[in-house]
């Protein structure tokens, strides 16, 4: 039994009549999307920008309701929003009256209320650590780097102990450097914790670096999810390992093509894959 | 560069202030020969102003004292003014149905003058003081009660989806994430309603004869001693002034990123 199922997830949103003469329309973003995740599995999801990537882990989220189709955690349905599919957000999300410490603090008391102060304050400071952020738990989100920033999410992410880690982009808005240090962490973070992990992503590198499998999302409204294509390159990976590694260009040249490909199918797309996605 | 810069704000500002005075004295001896000019002014209130606490009986005060007085029935009114409104508010932004409910009687209610609202508070508690507070409340309540509501719709669904992922309970919410949201405009409603309750003051102080700088004002028009009607509007002026340049310092520090 897959520990994260998707079945038959589709997922409309309701297009608002841009004059008086036209009615409601539906802009259709997923249709008869079906993931099956194992525990403790990495997956990434590549796709570019408007394939409904943030829709789709919305919807594993809880925070938007599929038109049809089911999502089954352990086997049983989802019901709304919940730490056990703990979020990272694109934007960090990071609520800016608290300091580092309460806004990993938050996420520790929400899903342990029962638990004495002490202990607490200590996973608190656990998770802050395991992001390489114990110099900074008094500062508030104003005063961090970009990266700084998303690591405080992902310690928050990490708080909530869920059973799957949801990652929406966590590392598009940073700088190349940054983004290189913080997927290594990740990597590390995921090599200690073996959370299941479902990351979103439109750098085909950083999801073969850190993923078990790799989905594509064919750009377009209306799209689906390709077949998974497996990276067997053992953890922990490195960048300059990877590259001469004997399976990465197959990986790589699968990925593309399903991007590209998978995207033919649908209107209104007519360049090859660039852009959100490095061919180079 | 810099330093003409810096001599103009004080010069112009300067210049700004000795037309004013330019064009009093001259409608005073032209215009308006009951009008005291900036001098008389001076002269005959200069008691009040030098020995600013002095007290020889109820309506005849230093002028600190009244704005003593005045300003702590402000302070009543508008306590009471935020009290009411910020509530009001955060209801009149969570819910839809409570804004259809309330909002046409709230927009009917706001403009209505502080003259209006006195005497119905004459009649609901037979007493002025009362009055007057009801009065000032009612009339500073609404830049409150419209800015917390705009503060609450306007919460990023960023910082809801926080809560949502990770199942706070309602009251947890609104502690950790409604209410330190929406503070930047509570306190910009806090300092457009204090500036209300400022204005409403001397209305509701002439009208119920109350101790203060409006009753002063009005007292002294009675007693035809007009220079001390001008005291009073100076220093309602420099008041009104001090207390928004407070507020807007105390609002800036509420400003998060």
């Amino acid at each position: 039994m897959a520990y994260l199922e998707l079945r038959g997830v589709s997922k409309s949103y309701v297009r608002a009549a841009r004059s008086p003469s036209q009615t409601n329309g539906k802009l259709p973003v997923l249709r008869d999307v079906n993931l099956r995740i194992d525990e403790n599995e990495f997956v990434c999801v590549v796709g570019r920008s408007g394939s409904g990537k943030t829709t789709l882990i919305s919807l594993i989220a809880g925070l938007v309701e599929p038109d049809r189709g089911e999502i089954l955690l352990e086997g049983k349905p989802i019901d709304g929003p919940s730490p056990d599919r703990g979020v990272v957000f694109q934007n960090y999300s990071l609520l800016p009256w608290m300091t580092v410490f309460e806004n990993v603090y938050l996420a520790v008391d929400a899903v342990g209320p029962h638990l004495a102060e002490a202990e607490k304050r200590e996973r608190t400071e656990h998770y802050i650590r395991l992001v390489n952020l114990g110099a900074a738990m008094k500062k508030v989100p104003r005063e961090l780097s970009g990266g700084m920033r998303q690591r405080v999410a992902v310690a928050r992410g990490l708080a909530m102990d869920p059973k799957v880690l949801l990652l929406d982009e966590p590392f598009s808005a940073l700088d190349a450097l940054t983004r290189g240090t913080l997927q290594e962490e990740l990597a590390r973070i995921w090599m200690e914790t073996r959370k299941t992990v479902v990351m979103i992503t439109n750098d085909i590198d950083e999801a073969i670096l850190l993923a078990d499998s790799i989905y594509t999302l064919a750009p377009g409204s209306d799209t689906t999810l390709g077949p998974a294509v497996r990276v067997d390159t053992p953890h922990p990976r490195s960048r300059a390992q990877l590259g001469g590694a004997p399976g990465y260009q197959r990986v790589r040249r699968e990925t593309v093509s399903l991007l590209v490909t998978a995207g033919k199918d649908h209107a209104g797309y007519g360049t090859p894959a660039k852009g959100g996605i490095a061919l180079n | 560069m810099e330093k003409r810069f810096d001599s103009a704000a004080l010069i112009l500002p300067m210049f700004g202030l000795g037309l004013v005075l330019v064009i009093w004295t001259a409608i005073s001896f032209k215009v308006a020969p009951d009008l005291p000019s900036p001098w008389r002014t001076w002269q005959e209130s200069q008691q009040y102003i030098l020995d600013p606490f002095f007290k020889d009986g109820e309506m005849n005060q230093g002028i600190l004292r009244f704005s003593f007085l005045s300003l702590i029935r402000v302070a009543k009114g508008f306590l009471l003014a935020i009290a009411i409104g910020t509530p009001l508010g955060f209801l009149l932004g969570l819910s839809t149905n409570f804004n259809r409910a309330f909002d046409p009687v709230i927009q009917v209610l706001r403009p209505i003058s502080p003259l209006a609202w006195l005497p119905l508070g004459l009649v609901i508690f037979k007493q002025s003081e009362p009055a007057a507070l009801f009065t000032i409340a009612l009339c500073a309540m609404w830049p409150t009660v419209i800015n917390t509501a705009m503060g609450v719709r306007s919460i990023s669904t960023e910082y809801l989806n926080v809560g949502r992922v990770l199942k706070l309970s309602p009251m947890k919410k609104l502690r950790k994430i409604m209410i330190p949201a929406t503070l930047p405009y509570m306190f910009t409603g806090y300092r457009l309603s204090l500036g209300m309750a400022w204005l409403v003051i001397v209305a509701a102080e002439m009208l119920t004869g109350s101790p203060g700088l409006g009753g002063f004002l009005w007292q002294e028009y009675n007693s035809l001693v007009y220079s001390h009607i001008l005291l009073s509007v100076v220093t309602i002026g420099l008041i009104g002034f001090g207390l928004d340049r407070l507020m807007s310092v105390i609002e800036r520090r509420f400003k998060t990123a």
